[in-house]
């Protein structure tokens, strides 16, 4: 929950910023990641976030919706956000084509803790690190993982741990090869298997079995369903690591990502400007309380 | 006519007739003026342009889900204590517009809305309404974003406070530490005494305006009997602490042990209290838009038909709607026990570790408004145990 906006940005902070789709990938059923270019040059080359932080996407006349950046942080031509359909704005979204327009306020909320760079948390600096990620949980900790890579040799063994529904459901295995020849060790699994899945079939913490970790320099870092979530802090606090090295990265109703409107609240937490990465023990108080 | 300034900090007397005169002088400065005026049965803040307008002579009297105005031989203007309107209807309107969107030739331009310039007089405001107002500035301005809007709002405030001669059976600002007495925020603070006022200068601006008033400075007579008038009343609110409220006759005179209550509140985060509170809650959301620092907000777009033109407003939320947590997966808080406990554990705990403060000022309005009287005294109490 370190603020990463010491200042307030200089502009209006209801204005969003327009924006043009210049690429759509079709990622999986009801998902694709939209790459967007500012169209005020001075935004575009002002525009900076760090990995584990969002952007309010905003289409008028249906609203805004809090989505995740996916896209590599050292890149300045791209920002990409990974989208599932799932309420009326990204219902929206997803009937845009390239060429159109979208507005853009951010980015907010807080980092991953991937290095002593501009504006992220340095808590994981070379030590061992395990990504845990369900289904579209990987989107928020894309930019971490070409982070990790772009600088590999800062980190100890990089290990990702990736499930979905089933292998229909997987994000990114086009980049999985890449990411394995560029030193991470890519571990998936699915719910549920058919007939030409060859992997792990099982939930995301079951991997976790096969790890032989360090526990006294490991980071975790994971995001996706907090029932996913409960079991891989389970599973962490088990191996004796840290609650202080498990970051997860919690979704609430961000509204307005700027701790004015309430609805992101979390106990003392406003997950859109304190969050939404967290390590466990500043929400361990919280987590496991029903319908807080 | 004195014509020269007093500095702040000072006291002087006038007469009750000199109200008008700084009425049409704040209006004379370019104020909009506002103060308490009786409306459908309640005291409510709305355009006061003359001292006729007060509710002299009326008092309210309050309890858990019950608000009468009643007529009082010995009232004076500002003896009712608090209604269901406080300076947050001004300075953080119930609907506003934060942006206006123009799509023409396949752009879309975003631009946000004027701000009113009128500066804005409110008269009549009460000690614990002020520290809410520093509570809702800690909110809109004292973070790492600012509220453009707000701070504009804020910034063309004068306030003139009162200073309570009389406290309601809801009222416990002594236990919050914000009453009865005015500390501060204030331009001007009036105390009635004996049918004159007595004037505390609270700022440069509240200098100024005394210029056109016929003023004298206040005898230590008048100055000692203002500070006995607020002295008393704390007295007689603090008496209420020592009789628990199963042991009290008659109307329960409110008052809250804040002891620890930060942690009190995160401690029991599944006490049984909550089932029994959310019994009778109809989530109806009452005593969120009459409390003063609650600042939850909805965003909706307005669009006209051709999707050309299209407003985003803000509007007050409240925590006790479900539509408040709602995500994509579902809503958070599922019952009317978890929202309930969300409202009061912030109001009291968690705003704590947000803003440095409590969330609660002690006006006793949610108690008021409750249309089931839920009392949140009570229920802080029944949490201690």
């Amino acid at each position: 929950m370190i603020a990463l906006l010491d200042q307030p940005p200089a502009h209006h902070p209801w204005v969003a910023h327009s924006a043009r789709i210049v690429g759509i990938h079709s990622e999986v059923p009801n998902v694709a990641t939209y790459d967007l270019a500012f169209d005020n040059p001075q935004v575009a080359a002002a525009y900076r976030f760090v990995p584990g932080q969002f952007n309010m996407l905003y289409l008028p006349g249906y609203g805004e919706s809090a989505i995740s950046i996916s896209s590599d942080p050292s890149r300045r031509d791209l920002l990409s956000h990974t989208i599932r359909v799932a309420g009326n704005v990204t219902q929206a979204i997803a009937k845009k084509k390239v060429g159109d327009r979208i507005g853009v306020r951010g980015p907010f909320g807080s980092s991953w803790p991937v290095g002593n760079h501009a504006g992220m948390r340095g808590r994981c600096r070379g030590n061992d690190i395990v990504i845990a990620c369900g289904g579209i949980g990987l989107a928020p900790l894309r930019p971490a993982i070409f982070h990790i890579l772009n600088h590999r040799a800062d980190y100890g063994r990089v290990v990702l741990l990736y499930g979905a529904r089933t292998s229909k459901d997987l994000l990114y295995t086009s980049e999985f090869d890449a990411w394995r020849r560029g030193g991470m060790e890519v571990e998936v699994t699915v719910d549920i298997g058919d007939a030409d899945w060859k992997g792990h079939i099982g939930v995301v913490p079951v991997l976790f079995y096969r790890l032989r970790l360090q526990p006294a320099q490991t980071t975790v870092m994971t995001c996706g369903p907090e029932i996913m979530m409960r079991f891989v802090v389970f599973e962490a606090l088990a191996r004796r690591i840290a609650a202080e090295s498990i970051f997860l990265s919690l979704e609430r109703n961000m509204s307005c990502g700027m701790g004015f409107c309430g609805h992101c609240q979390v106990g003392p937490y406003f997950v859109c400007k304190d969050g939404p990465v967290f390590d466990f023990s500043e929400v361990e108080t919280f987590f496991n309380v029903e319908d807080l | 006519m004195p014509i020269r300034q007093v500095p702040i900090g000072s006291y002087l007397s006038i007469d009750a007739t000199q109200l008008q005169v700084l009425i049409a002088a704040l209006r004379g400065l370019g104020y909009r003026t506002v103060g308490p005026r009786i409306a459908d049965g309640a005291i409510i803040y709305a355009d006061l342009h003359s001292i006729d307008q007060l509710p002299l002579g009326y008092i309210d009297r309050q309890d858990g889900g019950l608000y009468r105005l009643e007529k009082a031989e010995e009232a004076g203007y500002f003896d009712y204590v608090v209604g269901p309107h406080s300076l947050k209807n001004y300075l953080f309107p119930p609907r506003e517009t934060l942006l206006e969107s123009v799509r023409e030739n396949g752009t879309v331009r975003m631009t946000p809305p004027e701000i009113d310039p009128t500066p804005l007089a409110v008269i009549g405001v009460r000690p614990c309404d002020l520290v809410a107002l520093a509570i809702q500035d800690k909110v809109f301005l004292g973070g790492s974003y600012v509220d453009p809007a707000y701070k504009a709002r804020r910034e063309n405030l004068f306030v003139v406070a009162v200073n309570c001669r009389r406290a309601a059976a809801t009222c416990f600002c002594h236990s919050m530490d914000t009453g009865p007495d005015v500390r501060g925020g204030f331009d001007l603070a009036l105390t009635e005494v004996d049918g004159h006022f007595v004037i505390e200068i609270g700022s440069a601006a509240g200098a100024d305006v005394m210029v056109e008033i016929e003023w004298t400075t206040a005898p230590r007579r008048d100055v000692e009997e203002a500070r006995a008038i607020s002295d008393a009343l704390k007295d007689r609110m603090r008496k209420r602490d020592q009789v628990p409220y199963s042991q009290q006759q008659g109307t329960r005179q409110r008052f809250m042990d804040t002891t620890d209550i930060r942690n009190l509140l995160v401690d029991n985060l599944e006490h049984p209290r909550w089932e029994e509170v959310a019994e009778r809650c109809l989530a109806c959301g009452n005593c969120t838009l009459v409390c003063p620092t609650c600042f939850c907000a909805s965003v909706e777009d307005i669009s006209d038909l051709t999707g050309d033109n299209v407003r985003r407003e803000r509007a007050w939320d409240s925590c006790f709607n479900a539509e408040h947590s709602y995500m994509n997966t579902g809503t958070v808080r599922k019952t009317i026990a978890s929202r309930y406990r969300q409202w009061l554990t912030h109001k009291l705990a968690t705003w704590h570790d947000q803003f440095g403060t409590s969330g609660c000022v002690g006006c006793g309005r949610c108690i008021t408004w409750c249309p089931v009287g839920i009392d949140i005294t009570e229920e802080v109490a029944a949490i201690r145990g």
